[in-house]
């Protein structure tokens, strides 16, 4: 069987699958951030697959490209909240930081 | 002075003694000298004002011009209501009246109020009555003038009542309002008749439709009764002039004010405003009236003691002679006594009010010799006295005459001879009383020296105004008639042809003209008689006037020997009043006791006013009172047994209604409550707050939507 | 074939190192799964004709993120080095959630008939992309640059260190709240 659309869904799926147990699992703020990026890769490699195997056009990629740019905004501004929080609370652990406040 | 300019000044006049009023009233306090100055000064711009018209007027010397301007004022689809101003030769009269005496009380209540407690509010009170009746004069529509008409009455309901924390005044201001009431009611009805049959409040245009499409069927006859009841409240005419002694309670500037020169003179004002919608049966009842009124005020007058209650009843009298003119179709003569009436009885009020602050009395048998003590009050309340009791060169002396003469007229042509009859002994019975109110109080020996030794003359915020009326009470008729002297350049007798010609939707003006000038004009007044025969029926019989034109040369000749018999009996009785009065008060020939010793029901009757108070306390008050009674037991027995059973009623179907509450809702209530509590409970655990535990339901719920919906 | 050979040689690299992300309880670890989870990412791209994206995803994110994630990992390692224990009691309904969404998600990819084209050659795309985001996607081109340049100042702001005036003035909102510092 040669591989086709199918193959690469199966891989991103999986990716997600994975992405999504992190973000459930983890109770580091950087662990978690990375379960996020793990999701926002295998929602990239869908539209790369799409665009190659059913549109045919570019746009697929340009969206993936904006996806990658949302996604470095998002890790600049997450991680200084990340560092925030561990200069104000001492720890990165999501489940007791829960006050706005010290 | 162009239109507009003339409109604007007029509503600056309107607008001042308004402004005076709030500003008095909310910042009074607050203002050096509480602020009598601004008041004071407020009504002197006004006064100044006034007088710019009235110059204006004077030159123009058309009494028919008239300029009116106004906004849409309401605009309910098929009614509309404006608001107008209109000013004409008699507003300009009027003006100048209203002003000069509110001007010169608010002067001599610099004096006469020093020291109240509530001295910024008489004269923000002063400014609102000023206002309003300035209103009255200002209006170009019946509405307004109904609503202005008001809002003197409660000003001077305010103003009686001002000393409010005696019982007799609390009891007076009630009193003028109630009674004004009944008077209002049948006003309001006239204006309803005429507002209903023609659509519009504004005055020439209600002229000029009822001159081309009278009412008929006595509903004209019983829309101006209506409106003539009006002016029976307002300028306290028989049977309605109750109020107005009782009135005497207010602060002698009011009395002045109110009571003698303008608001009770609001009524004359009105009936001459409106003369086109009386026709002749109303101005028959208006003539009657009048008459009757001025007799039963001379009469009781001259029995008074209470220098102010004597001088009330001798308004009464005086209003009735200027509501008898208008009946007998001499309104300008109507109108100029009240120009002049208002100056002389303005002075005649200041001037016991002079009296009563030096001596704290109102009683004249305790006075008596003050002419050493006060004399510039003396010489002003005498020239006053003089000018009421009409001795000729002094003002009222024309303007009486005038009436007398009318009156007098109007008995030969319609055979009416009782107004004339009536007025006439009230003519010589108001020499009389006034003399005796001079020879008491000003003469003779000070018959309390206690009283006499405290009086002085009053500081000059009082005399000045007294000198100024009194100066007035001399030249303010110019020695001349109404009708030929100056007079006659701003009030004469409505022109319905040009007022046909100018209204609105009038038939084409050549149409009007056709129509000889008025000539069967039956709104417009009879002829006036004129003290000087043919030149000056040639100078001011001119066709513009729209009366006249029966032409008779009998009817001339009539009128011009009722003026000269009028004249010589008027003086007549006049000099046989002050006469009596002298040789009564001052020679002592003729005992004043002895005389009423001779007359026991007279002076009975005389001194309890004809007993009208009475009447009314045994006619209107009982059957009010028991009307009342009988509605309050209605109201117990029938409308109590409804209410109350409806009450059992009720009481009983809600007991049951309350178990069912109880037993059903309150039960669901409660169970849904606790329902929701338990859901909440178990919810509360779901919101943990954890954003991870959000994501896991998402999923989850998308897992058992795909699930639920089999989507695939 | 050899494509397809590296295509399985790509996806196991992602999906294993993926999984190494996951399952690792040093973050450090992790962290270092996840450069290989994006560089195979990186190569499915390529092997998908992506050639730009694949240039792209290996600066911006092996390049550019993954070393801004590293060293937030370093910076926020706590010196006693508490990897949180993971409980089963999350992780077990945690993996049967995410099991359960990928069965979905797989019943979906393989239940669909999808309206599959034949992939030519592949093409270089950078000019077509380069055009496509100076003419159909230049506002989204230009929002974007705006939500960057936002969140790198956001960025600073959140992480700058606060100026000792600040600390006082907080000090004393502090006191004049009555409120207890921790």
């Amino acid at each position: 069987m040669t591989v086709g659309l199918e193959h690469y869904l199966t891989v991103s799926a999986l990716l997600f699958g994975l992405g999504l147990y992190a973000v459930l699992t983890r109770r580091n703020a950087v662990a978690l951030l990375m379960g996020v990026e793990l999701i926002l890769n295998a929602a990239n490699l869908n539209f790369v697959a799409f665009a190659r195997f059913v549109d045919g056009g570019v746009e697929g990629h340009i969206v993936a490209a904006f996806v990658i740019v949302l996604a470095a905004a998002e890790a600049a501004v997450a991680l200084a909240i990340v560092l925030a929080m561990f200069r104000n609370f001492g720890t990165v652990n999501v489940d007791t930081v829960n006050r706005l406040k010290r | 002075m162009s239109e507009h300019a003339i409109l604007l000044t007029a509503l600056a006049i309107l607008l001042l003694p308004l402004l005076s009023y709030a500003v008095l009233f909310f910042l009074g306090k607050k203002l050096p000298r509480q602020g009598d100055w601004l008041g004071t000064g407020l009504l002197g711009v006004a006064w100044l004002l006034s007088l710019r018209i009235f110059a204006r007027f004077w030159a123009v010397g058309d009494p028919g011009l008239r300029i009116e301007g106004g906004v849409r004022w309401l605009d309910l689809g098929r009614f509309t209501a404006d608001a107008g101003i209109l000013v004409d030769g008699m507003t300009a009269v009027m003006l100048v009246v209203v002003t000069t005496v509110s001007f010169l009380v608010h002067l001599f209540s610099i004096g006469y109020m020093h020291g109240d407690r509530r001295y910024e509010r008489f004269f923000a009170f002063l400014g609102f009555f000023t206002f309003s009746m300035l209103g009255i004069v200002l209006s170009n529509s019946l509405l307004f003038l109904y609503v202005f008409w008001e809002l003197v009455g409660l000003a001077s309901y305010l103003l009686i009542g001002f000393f409010f924390h005696k019982p007799s005044a609390a009891a007076a201001n009630k009193k003028a309002f109630l009674t004004n009431r009944v008077g209002d009611f049948g006003f309001f009805l006239g204006i309803l008749i005429f507002f209903t049959a023609y659509g519009t409040f504004n005055y020439f245009e209600l002229f000029a439709a009822a001159h081309l499409d009278p009412l008929s069927g006595g509903l004209l006859t019983l829309a101006g009764v209506g409106l003539f009841m009006g002016c029976v409240g307002k300028s306290a005419q028989a049977p309605l002039h109750i109020w107005l002694p009782d009135a005497m309670e207010g602060p002698t500037p009011v009395s002045a004010l109110i009571h003698a020169a303008t608001m009770v003179a609001a009524g004359v004002y009105m009936v001459a405003r409106l003369l086109p919608l009386f026709d002749p049966n109303a101005l028959l009842v208006v003539a009657y009236v009048g008459a009757i009124t001025a007799f039963l005020g001379a009469t009781i007058a001259v029995v008074k003691t209470d220098i102010k209650k004597s001088l009330a009843y001798s308004t009464i009298s005086q209003l009735g002679y200027m509501v008898m003119a208008m009946g007998v179709g001499v309104a300008s003569a109507g109108m100029f006594h009240l120009w002049t009436h208002a100056f002389f009885k303005a002075l005649l009020f200041l001037g016991s009010g002079s009296v009563i602050h030096a001596v704290h009395t109102q009683e004249m048998p305790l006075m008596g010799g003050l002419r050493r003590k006060m004399p510039i009050t003396f010489w002003t309340f005498l020239i006053a006295t003089l000018a009421i009791s009409g001795v000729p060169f002094f003002s009222g002396f024309y303007s009486k005459d005038a009436i007398l003469a009318g009156a007098l007229a109007f008995g030969m042509t319609k055979t009416h001879y009782v107004p004339f009859l009536l007025a006439l002994i009230a003519a010589g019975l108001t020499a009389f009383y006034m003399f005796r109110m001079v020879f008491l109080t000003f003469m003779g020996k000070p018959r309390d020296e206690e009283r006499h030794h405290h009086a002085h003359e009053s500081p000059w915020t009082m005399t000045a105004p007294l000198v100024t009326l009194a100066v007035l009470a001399v030249v303010s008729s110019g020695w001349r008639g109404p009708s030929e002297g100056w007079f006659s350049r701003f009030v004469a007798p409505y022109d319905m042809a040009r007022i046909v010609a100018q209204a609105p939707g009038a038939p084409h003006a050549d149409e009007v003209h056709a129509v000889p000038a008025a000539a069967h004009d039956e709104h417009a007044l009879p002829q006036e008689p004129h003290g000087e025969p043919a030149h000056v029926e040639a100078t001011h019989e001119a066709p513009a006037h729209g009366e006249a034109a029966h032409g008779d040369a009998h009817d001339a000749h009539v009128r011009h020997q009722a003026h000269l018999t009028a004249m010589v009996l008027s003086i007549l009785v006049a000099g046989l009043g002050i006469l009596v009065s002298w040789l009564t008060y001052v020679r002592g020939r003729i005992s004043a006791p002895a005389v009423l010793a001779r007359l026991p029901r007279v002076h009975h009757v005389l001194q309890n006013m004809y007993f009208f108070d009475e009447f009314y306390a045994a006619t209107v008050y009982r059957f009010t009172l028991w009307f009342s009674w009988l509605n309050g037991a209605f109201d117990r027995l029938v409308i109590d047994g409804i209410v109350n059973g409806m009450g059992y009623l009720t009481r009983v179907l809600s007991w049951f209604a309350g178990l069912a509450d109880r037993y059903v809702v309150d039960g669901l209530v409660n169970g849904v409550g606790a329902v929701i509590q338990g859901a909440g409970e178990g919810f509360r655990r779901v919101q943990t707050g954890r954003v991870q535990s959000y994501l896991a339901y998402a999923c989850f719920s998308v897992l058992l939507l795909v699930f639920v919906f089999r989507a695939l | 074939m050899s494509g397809d050979l590296v295509f399985y040689g790509f996806a196991l690299l992602t999906v294993l190192s993926g999984f190494f992300v996951v399952a690792s309880r040093n973050v450090v670890h992790a962290a270092f799964s996840l450069l290989f989870t994006l560089f195979g990412v990186a190569g499915l791209y390529a092997q998908l004709g992506a050639d730009f994206l694949a240039v792209t995803q290996t600066v911006v994110y092996i390049g550019g993120i993954l070393v801004l994630v590293i060293f937030a990992v370093m910076m926020t390692r706590i010196p006693r080095g508490d990897a949180p224990r993971r409980g089963l009691d999350r992780a077990v309904p945690a993996a049967i959630l995410a099991l359960l969404v990928f069965a979905l998600i797989y019943m979906v990819i393989v239940g669909t008939r999808w309206p599959e084209r034949a992939a030519g050659a592949p093409e270089a795309t950078v000019a077509e992309i380069g055009t496509g985001l100076m003419t159909t996607f230049v506002f989204p081109f230009e929002y974007a640059s705006l939500v960057l340049l936002a969140a790198m100042v956001g960025a600073a702001i959140l992480i700058r260190e606060r100026a000792p005036a600040d600390d006082a003035a907080d000090a004393d909102d502090a006191a004049g709240e009555g409120e207890v510092r921790s």
